[in-house]
């Protein structure tokens, strides 16, 4: 077991590795520097900056330099917020992100679990088809049609929620949000429930569990979940993917203060750092994650042996 | 005895042998009725006709062009039937009828080209990972494995930044990121394939691998791959929109849907028609291929459902 998520670590070291050596190169072979728009400096000045930011030396340099500094935690200066370090930046977004995230998360197996499971012990059933209805209306619409109707209806129109904003995070601004950004997952999640416990609602120890004359809601309780909900366990890593990169777009649309928002202005305004800092970190959680599912998964899944995988 | 025994081989896998050509003749008939008789995939594939139709000849239905500004108006104006602004104008006086047209263009363009992309490295890397197998497959899979963990629409917002917002770049750079489940797929088909014996026969008869993966294994995992090619094309549809929406897709003059919803979320309050219109036409698309995927992938396996 220790051993199994010793490799799955050891393997995501040059992952790692590389998805900072892209980014990082990537950034560098963009013409126009981070300075560029600022036409007013003077090239005594443009060159001072440069050397202040270590942007004139060799790029191999450059690269040995931040990948120094990634590994002790610092991402470097920002080129645009000229009074903040990278990590600065993410410590004032992140609160926000993990915030709207987490809940959405939450949001997303809280609705979708029961509502797959609904659809699935209702099978061809009405309740079935206006389930999986949903399901794929909230697939195929994206959450930056959603979250503007939202909006829309509830903000402009209904005066029940404010349309934008954070407000430290009072409860009635992250509804929409949270709502919008959840709303893809809960269709995921709830598809992805529904098969599983179809499949296992059929097999031969449900029937027993039954015919022991157990009630329905511990068979499916107890018996059913248990292997039912097998397949969110690796939905997980691929959800928090989901959104984060949705979080972009809701970020915008509501205007929340959070890495997202971050990220788009830093790409828009060549802010290297920023961006870098913001993909690493990004990436990080996701191959973290996977290999967290991974493991989770192995543990609950007996059929799975530890050795060979 | 020994030619006893293949004889009885032979008879007992008599059922198995006939059925093998009559079913590979009629699973694509069959398929076909069972695809036809799904109303909704059949629905889907006549509204996306319209669409495309639409889109295509969008010039000659509307009496302006993308970048005409209708002068005469002040600010939005709302739908109307007068100058035939059918879905009304933009801020600045723009057909939203035309626009959202063009932005059918592109989105569709975009779809299919970058599926075409993903597609074709896609399948040939599943198809050779599958085929030769052993540490080469292990090896091609696991950096498939390790490439799926990577936050790709960081790096497509990367490259649209460092590289100006090309939009022949975005095609490319959305497709590259498809591929991989296409790969994924493509190998699970090869290897089930692979143990057949018209692969036997072939690899019998001598023909190179290039040849057998091109002539035998490559339309033989067609099946799969059609479907999921109808899943993918709304994936990228909506991962284009989801760029220009940031504005880091298509840039003006041309346009987009999702740079077109961008424009009409700003707008909702005044003028609502500027975010209905490219947002259902957009979902009304989606929600076409999602349909024919369904339909394909039920008709092509009927065990499934």
């Amino acid at each position: 077991m220790l051993f199994f998520i010793l490799r799955r670590f050891l393997i995501a070291i040059p992952v790692m590795f590389l998805i900072i050596a892209m980014a990082f190169f990537m950034m560098r072979i963009a013409p126009g520097g981070p300075f560029t728009s600022e036409r007013k400096l003077s090239p005594e000045v443009e060159a001072n900056m440069l050397a202040a930011y270590d942007l004139d030396k060799p790029l191999h340099i450059q690269f040995i330099k931040y990948v120094n500094g990634v590994l002790h935690g610092d991402f470097g200066p920002s080129y645009k917020y000229k009074d903040f370090s990278v990590n600065e930046l993410i410590a004032i977004g992140a609160p926000v992100s993990i915030r709207i995230g987490l809940l959405a998360m939450f949001f997303a197996f809280a609705v979708g679990v029961p509502l797959g499971t609904l659809a699935a012990l209702n099978q061809n059933s009405a309740i079935d088809y206006s389930v999986m209805g949903l399901a794929m209306t909230g697939i195929t619409i994206p959450n930056f049609v959603v979250a503007p109707l939202l909006t829309l209806f509830f903000g402009v129109y209904w005066h029940l929620l404010p349309v934008a904003g954070w407000n430290d995070g009072a409860w009635n601004h992250m509804i929409l949000p949270v709502f919008a950004l959840s709303l893809p997952y809960i269709a995921y999640i709830s598809r992805l429930t529904r098969g599983g416990m179809i499949e296992v609602l059929r097999s031969n120890y449900v029937r027993t569990a039954r015919a022991k004359g157990l009630s329905e809601f511990v068979v499916v309780r107890r018996h059913a979940m248990r292997a039912g909900l097998m397949p969110l366990v690796s939905f997980i890593a691929p959800a928090t993917a989901g959104i984060v990169s949705g979080s972009l777009v809701i970020e915008q649309i509501f205007g929340l203060p959070g890495i997202g928002g971050y990220f788009i202005k830093a790409a828009l305004n060549r802010d290297y750092t920023l961006v870098m800092g913001v993909v690493i970190l990004y990436a990080g959680l996701i191959i973290t994650l996977n290999i967290v599912a991974d493991v989770v998964y192995a543990v609950l899944d007996p059929k799975i042996k530890l050795g060979r995988a | 005895m020994v030619t006893l025994n293949t004889q009885a081989a032979i008879a007992k896998r008599i059922p198995e042998i006939n059925a093998d050509p009559i079913k590979g003749r009629s699973l694509w008939v069959d398929a076909r009725h069972r695809l036809f008789r799904n109303k909704a995939a059949v629905i889907s594939m006549v509204i996306l006709g319209i669409i495309l139709f639409l889109a295509i000849f969008a010039d000659l239905l509307s009496p302006w062009s993308y970048e005409q500004i209708d002068e005469e108006l002040w600010g939005a104006a709302a739908p109307s039937l007068d100058k035939f602004h059918i879905f009304g104008t933009d801020t600045i006086g723009l057909d939203l009828f035309i626009r959202t047209l063009y932005g059918a263009r592109i989105s569709l363009a975009v779809g299919v080209i970058a599926t075409f992309v993903a597609l074709t490295i896609g399948v040939f890397y599943g198809a050779t990972a599958g085929f030769i197998g052993g540490k080469v497959d292990e090896v091609m899979m696991r950096i498939v494995d390790i490439l799926y963990a990577m936050p790709f629409i960081f790096f497509v917002i990367i490259l649209m930044v460092i590289f100006g917002r090309n939009i022949y770049l975005l095609f490319v750079a959305l497709g590259a990121v498809q591929w991989l489940t296409m790969a994924r797929i493509v190998r699970g088909q090869t290897l089930t394939i692979k143990g057949k014996e018209f692969i036997e026969a072939a690899e019998a008869a001598g023909v190179s691998r290039g040849k057998m993966i091109v002539r035998h294994i490559i339309p033989n995992v067609i099946g799969p791959v059609l479907v999921y090619i109808t899943l993918t094309i709304p994936a990228v549809i909506l991962e284009e929109s989801f760029l220009s929406y940031l504005g880091l897709g298509v840039q003006a003059p041309m346009t987009s849907w999702g740079a077109l919803i961008a424009e009409g979320k700003d707008e909702m309050e005044g003028a609502v028609w500027m975010l209905l219109f490219p947002a259902g036409f957009m979902a009304v698309t989606l929600f076409c291929f999602n349909f024919i995927g369904d339909g394909l992938r039920d008709a092509l396996d009927p065990k499934d459902r």
